[in-house]
Formats: C-alpha cells, structure tokens, sequence
C-alpha cells in the first residue's frame, strides 16, 4: 500500500522530467528531428527508374531503350542523302535521298509499337519493343532490358526471276524478320551504353551461300555534351564476321542529338543507305573508308494522344 | 504486477502524447502551373513528405522533384533533364513556421493561418512565406496555401526558345491532408 503511493509521485516525477528534457533542447533539435523524420519517410519510397538514358526512342538509325510514354504518338521523318563521295555533280549525294516516314505509339509505358515505310527496297515495316527490366537510380537493377521485334515487307523484286519462265516471285520472298535485345546502362548523367544482340532472318537470300540467318553485336552509346545536345554512336558487327550476306559491310554510324522543345533532332553520318534494323544491320554496302557515307536526319514529333490519368480537370492548353 | 502495469500504462501514454503533436503524410500533394499566352502547363505531385508540429508551429515539407507528373511524357523528361537537373537536386524541401495561436486542433474548422520558411530547389533557397488555410477535421489537418516563384530566382535557365512558354510567375499550390502517425 505504502509502496504504491511513493511510486506515484515518482512516476510522475519521471515523465515531467522526460518532458522537461524534450523542452529543453527543442528550438534546433527539434526541427532536424522532423527533417530526419521526413527524409526517412522519402527514402523508403519504392525505387525511382533511371530515366532519359537516350533522349529518344532511336539512338541514331537503331532503336534506343527508350519507349514512349502511354498514349504517345511519335511521328518520325527519317531521311538519308547519298554518299557524300559522289562529288559536285551529285551536290555530294544531298541531290539523292531515302526516307522513311514512320509513326510509332505507346500502348503502356513498357510496350510501343510502329509501323513505317521506307524509300530503300520499297520497304514497309512494323516492330514491337517492350520493356523487361529496368535501371533504377539506387542500382539494385544496374540494367536495363528491352526487346525489339520487327518484320519488314520489300516491294521492290531484289532478284526476280527471268521473264517467262514461269517461276512465280512469292510473297514470303519478300519478308525479312528481327529479334533484338537491347541492354542498356547510363553510367552516368553524361553516359550512357547500350548492347544490342541481334538477330535477322531472311527468308530468300540471292546466293546460296549466303546466310538466311545473320547475327550481329552492336554497341551504341551517347555522350551529353550539354543538357540539350548530345553525341551519339551506334557499331554493328556481323559474327562470326563471314556469316553475312555477299558483300557487306558492318555498319558505323555518328550523330548528334539536338533537342528542343517538343522535336527532337538528329543528325548522322552513316555508311548505311537503309534506315530499318534488317538493311542498316544486314545489309550495309558502302565503307568509311572509301568515302561512302550519308549524312542524314531524324526528326521525331510527339503528340500526346491519350491524356494520362489524373489530368481530365488540369488546366494544360495549347492556345 | 499492479505496479508494473501502471507504471507501462503511464509511460505509454507520457509517449502517446509526445507524438500527438505531429501530423504527418507521405502522399502529399504540390502541383504547379505556369500560364503564357502561347501554352499552359500543369504538373502534380503525390509523393509530398509533410510534417506539421501543432504544438511548436514547425512546418516542413520534401517534394521529390522526379514524382511531378506532366501530362507530356517529353515534357516531363525535359522538366527533370534540363530545368530542374533533378539527377543532381532530386529534393525540393520548405522548413517553415506556421504561426498556430488561432488553430484549434481538437475543433473541426478553417483556420486561417500565416506560414514563412525557406524553399530550397535546385540548389538554391529563398525566404518563401504567405497565408494559408489549415482545415482540421476529426483530428488530421489539411494545409492549402498558394504562393508564385520566379524560376531564375533558383538558377534554372530557360532558353529563348522556350521562355514565351514558361512563365516567370509559376504558381504552386500546397493541399496536403496531414494525420496523426
């Protein structure tokens, strides 16, 4: 009984001591206190993706990591001269010029696709990327992952048969498939790397020697030499370096990536005439080392077609 | 045994009332919007760390810059890449003090109320204070205030060719419910 009535007090004593403490150090302490609080309560927040490893869905003539936001539409021109060794007569091949005009579009976040139609070969072609893993900033997924499937139809008959022999050109001749696996790191804010393992599959080659199926490695990169511009490079190389179609050469590409506002532009040399995966990859003929280089252009429009969740009411408008 | 359990009951609620005082959320939200004659452009952010100290008035709030959402993907990336370079500065924060002697927090109500603090962005703080309201319902508190800032106060360059569609008065708006953790 006794024992209960001095141990009251002595409770008490002790929490208005503890209280007291509290008091004491409060004006600064206090506050770091909540700070520590709210900076905890941020850092548990899930993982952030790394974002804007390329600055758009192409690293210069292949396909970046990069996808479309969901309910993007990408309207691409892409345009390559002729070779720039074909002297004045040819204006240094800015008289000739191949396009493809494209149209890509993001179905969710992880998966785009496009369709587009190409002036080299007469060619129509459509791909699916998607998305498998993804870098994010903390590094407890150091890569990213993406897979690029794309089937291209050429119009233009590459190797006929003769006239009146009855021998029909069929239209699976015409088809030619890619599977392509993008791996992807941005190293840095300034670099960024990417692998691309890829396969081609034609379905009728001219030679019988040559190969219906090509693999090739190829390694692009970027190198941002201010927020808005950055220098791009993209290698293909067929392995083993014989298995490739009869004369043909890898292709190496440079570009500069100049961003403004909602296009994006880039500007490339190449020795590839071909803008697709299978013609750029498979089937480049001309050489650096003989002059056979196209500069070129893509120019990428984005419109915004389906409005993102939570913007019905917002108040963004373009007068 | 009595004893004991008085003793772990008073001690409970000696720490019960020492957190009472702070409300706090993580799914805050700040959004902003900037008005030119060319474009209007509005972005919201939902993963606003707050915290409010009913009793000392401390107020404080960390937006992650990466979490604003814009309705243009490319916008979005530009937002983040080129204006805000949140890869360097991913934490916008405001330590401030609302001035609390008219708040009743037991009472449901409106209260008007007068906060001033720093904002950091980008690098760069600056004294940032205003009215507000804070509307305290069944214990949680939802902080609403409006206030502009100028985005070349805080180092952020906006090139010729996109300043006729930033503005320089962009205008953010704190609504953020805040509850007893």
């Amino acid at each position: 009984m006794q024992l209960k009535f001095i141990l009251f007090p002595l409770v008490f004593s002790l929490a208005g001591l503890h209280l007291h403490a509290q008091e004491t150090n409060k004006p600064k302490d206090e506050t770091e206190d909540l700070m520590k609080m709210l900076e905890s309560e941020t850092d548990n927040k899930g993982t952030a993706y790394t974002t804007a490893t390329f600055k758009t869905t192409r690293i210069a003539n292949g396909h970046s990591i990069e996808n479309l936001g969901k309910g993007v539409l990408d309207f691409r021109i892409n345009h390559r001269f002729g070779r720039i060794n074909q002297g004045f007569s040819e204006f240094f091949g800015l008289d000739n010029a191949s396009t493809r005009i494209g149209f890509d579009y993001g179905i969710t976040d992880w998966l785009m696709v496009g369709i587009g139609r190409s002036t080299y070969l007469k060619d129509a072609d459509g791909f699916v990327k998607a998305r498998i893993l993804r870098q994010t900033d903390n590094d407890r997924m150091p890569l990213s992952l993406s897979y690029v499937g794309a089937m291209s139809i050429q119009a233009t008959e590459l190797y006929p048969p003769p006239a009146g022999s009855g021998i029909e050109y069929k239209f699976s001749q015409r088809v030619a498939y890619i599977n392509q696996l993008l791996i992807a790191r941005k190293f840095a804010n300034w670099l960024s790397l990417q692998l691309m393992p890829t396969h081609i599959h034609y379905n009728f080659v001219q030679f019988r020697d040559d190969p219906n199926d090509v693999f090739a490695i190829g390694l692009g990169g970027r190198i941002k030499l201010s927020n808005r511009i950055a220098l791009t490079g993209e290698y293909y190389m067929v392995v083993p370096p014989n298995d490739r179609l009869t004369g043909t050469r890898n292709s190496l590409t440079l570009g500069f990536d100049i961003e403004t506002g909602g296009h994006v532009f880039q500007l490339l040399f190449s020795n590839s005439t071909g803008i697709t995966e299978r013609t750029v990859i498979g089937q480049t003929t001309g050489g650096w080392d003989k002059g056979d280089i196209h500069f070129g252009f893509n120019i990428s429009r984005v419109f915004t077609v389906v409005k993102p969740k939570g913007f019905e009411s917002s108040r963004n408008k373009i007068w | 045994m009595k004893k004991i359990l008085l003793l772990a009951a008073i001690a409970g609620l000696a720490a019960y009332q020492g957190n009472a005082q702070k409300l706090m959320t993580r799914t805050g939200k700040v959004s902003f919007f900037s008005a030119t004659p060319v474009e209007n452009i509005e972005a919201f952010n939902n993963e606003v760390a707050g915290v409010l100290d009913t009793k000392s008035g401390d107020l404080m709030f960390i937006v992650p810059i990466k979490s604003f959402k814009f309705e243009k993907a490319l916008m979005q990336e530009h937002f983040n890449e080129n204006y805000m370079e949140s890869d360097k500065f991913p934490k916008a924060e405001y330590k401030g003090k609302a001035d609390l002697a008219g708040v009743n927090f037991t009472k449901d109500g409106s209260y008007k109320v007068k906060a001033s603090g720093k904002l950091t962005m980008h690098g760069v703080t600056k004294d940032v204070s205003g009215p507000g309201t804070i509307v305290v319902k069944a214990g949680s508190a939802t902080v609403n205030a409006k206030f502009t800032v100028n985005p070349t106060d805080y180092g952020i360059k906006i090139p010729a060719v996109a300043s006729s569609k930033i503005s320089d008065k962009i205008e953010v708006t704190i609504d953020t419910n805040l509850k007893n953790k």
